[in-house]
């Protein structure tokens, strides 16, 4: 994979009623990349997603997602969604969900075609999820859920992954699986994680930025105490569980 | 039996069926996507389409079905583009929809004739004109359905991440309103405005407690939906009650008796576990 730039952003501000959220953000991911953004809830890593995805426009600054404007690139992204907002009791089965992924590009109106059905089983083959295809969503547990959205990305052949809080809802002794599939996916699309949970940036991510309104960039693993105090505006102990592989931070 | 020969009664159930098709449907998408209360403002909106009706001497049901789609249309673009609260958005128009039916139908000249019969439903009296009117919507809620069923059930799970793909969320929705607006008109000549909600949920809520594939659902909704019009219809003959009121109670009943069944059942398993 030859690194094109595919996501740069430089210099947005994005206001919510008068009220910044993002101050002045800059930010390049280059294809290949696998990066981190933790920052604490409110930090406005969710709306950088949607920047990302086109959802959101900035009042200033500039976006570009794999050199377009986002929004045209959208059919290239991938994108796992905050786990929490759906209805467990929804009547679709695993495989619907994932048939979902390609509703832009199947049409109005047209029923799924055999390469939709082929990929998405594909896709549900590369989370391991295929066995499950028939279950109703709701009585999965939440990391199985969460591997369904995350076929669901993959069923259009994204170039970008957007995983926004993935690991909120998976099981700690589930976590490790749940990295392994991501260091897999890697090889193959760049991928842009967000998480409030410092713990859950585990040694998979190969860059890492801290964000609350403003970003702070690391072009290395990383982080140093002061920036992830400076991020969450207080002082921050650094704690991992044992099952995850984790590193040491050296002292300052 | 010999009831049935008569012409008011094969009219009574074709209009029940033709009900419980679009209740089925349109009913199914209204419970699992949530959208009970935005269903109640359409209904209670279209009074004021009857009230036009009777004042400048149109049928109250084509002004109800004016009415209806309008206020749907209405209601989602409020509750989309403007910054007032959903809720807020529908209970203004819901009341205000009604308002102007008083008004209206006080403004009309001389006395309201079967008023009662679009607020409370009579099922006995739908002329065969409003049966022809009920399939020419049936068909097309069917049609719409089947054209647009993938995004649809998209539009339910998860209108954000249908966005994000691309599928035109906004218009889909407007549409989806637009069917509650239809099935609105086809229920008001069985239950009539105010009991219109319940059969929008009664029959999808006691079938989705059987399966979780939604066309399932649907096809369960319109079982369930004619079962319940005709045994209310039946019940309401023999005992001599008001028909629309008797088709929701027994609505209401089976839906009692469908949470007790599964309540006993969940016990039943929890003892077996345990033991």
């Amino acid at each position: 994979m030859k690194s094109e730039e595919v996501v740069s952003i430089k210099d947005i501000w994005v206001h919510y009623d008068g009220i910044p959220i993002l101050e002045g953000v800059s930010l390049s991911v280059v294809s290949g990349d696998f990066l981190g953004i933790i920052g604490p809830n409110g930090g406005g890593k969710t709306t950088l997603l949607k920047v990302i995805l086109g959802l959101l426009s900035p009042s200033r600054g500039k976006v570009y997602v794999l050199g377009q404007p986002p929004g045209k690139s959208r059919h290239h992204i991938g994108y796992v969604p905050q786990h929490n907002v759906f209805d467990r009791d929804f009547p679709i089965n695993v495989r619907d969900t994932v048939l979902m992924g390609c509703n832009g590009t199947a049409g109005l109106i047209r029923r799924y075609c055999r390469v939709d059905k082929e990929r998405a089983e594909e896709a549900m083959k590369t989370v391991g999820m295929l066995s499950y295809q028939n279950n109703q969503i709701g009585k999965l547990s939440g990391g199985e859920q969460q591997r369904v959205f995350i076929a669901r990305a993959l069923v259009s052949r994204p170039k970008l992954l957007l995983l926004d809080e993935p690991t909120a809802s998976v099981d700690p002794a589930m976590q490790t699986d749940f990295y392994e599939l991501l260091a897999r996916l890697k090889q193959e699309m760049t991928i842009i994680m967000v998480s409030h949970d410092i713990s859950a940036v585990s040694i998979y991510v190969d860059k890492i930025a801290c964000l609350n309104r403003q970003l702070f960039y690391h072009g290395s693993k990383e982080i140093e105490p002061e920036i992830l105090e400076a991020t969450y505006k207080c002082p921050v102990q650094m704690i991992a569980h044992g099952t995850i592989p984790h590193r040491v931070l050296k002292e300052h | 039996m010999e009831v049935l020969q008569y012409e008011f009664m094969q009219n009574a159930l074709i209009a029940g069926l033709l009900a419980a098709i679009a209740c089925g449907i349109v009913g199914t998408y209204v419970v699992v996507k949530r959208i009970i209360f935005i269903s109640g403002g359409i209904a209670h909106a279209s009074f004021g389409g009857i009230g036009l009706g009777y004042l400048i001497g149109i049928s109250p049901v084509i002004g109800a079905l004016v009415f209806s789609l309008a206020s749907a249309l209405g209601m989602g673009y409020v509750t989309r583009r403007t910054r007032l609260p959903e809720d807020t958005a529908i209970g203004i128009l819901w009341a205000t929809g009604m308002a102007l039916g008083i008004v209206f139908i006080g403004l009309a000249p001389g006395y309201a004739p079967d008023l009662f019969s679009y607020l409370f439903g009579n099922i006995l009296t739908v002329p065969a004109s409003d049966l022809l009117l009920m399939l020419i919507l049936d068909a097309a809620i069917i049609g719409i359905v089947v054209a647009l069923y993938k995004e649809f059930l998209a539009l339910s799970f998860d209108e954000e991440y249908s966005t994000v793909v691309g599928v035109p969320v906004e218009i889909l929705y407007l549409i989806l309103l637009c069917m509650i607006a239809l099935t609105v008109v086809i229920l008001l000549r069985i239950v009539g405005m105010i009991l219109i909600i319940a059969l929008l949920t009664i029959p999808a809520a006691l079938a989705r407690q059987f399966t979780y594939d939604l066309r399932k659902i649907m096809v369960l909704a319109i079982i369930f939906g004619a079962v319940l019009t005709f045994g209310g219809l039946w019940i309401s003959y023999v005992l001599d009650l008001a028909s629309g009121a008797t088709i929701v109670l027994l609505g209401g009943v089976a839906l009692l008796i469908s949470f007790g069944i599964n309540k006993i059942r969940s016990l039943w398993a929890h003892k077996r576990n345990a033991s």
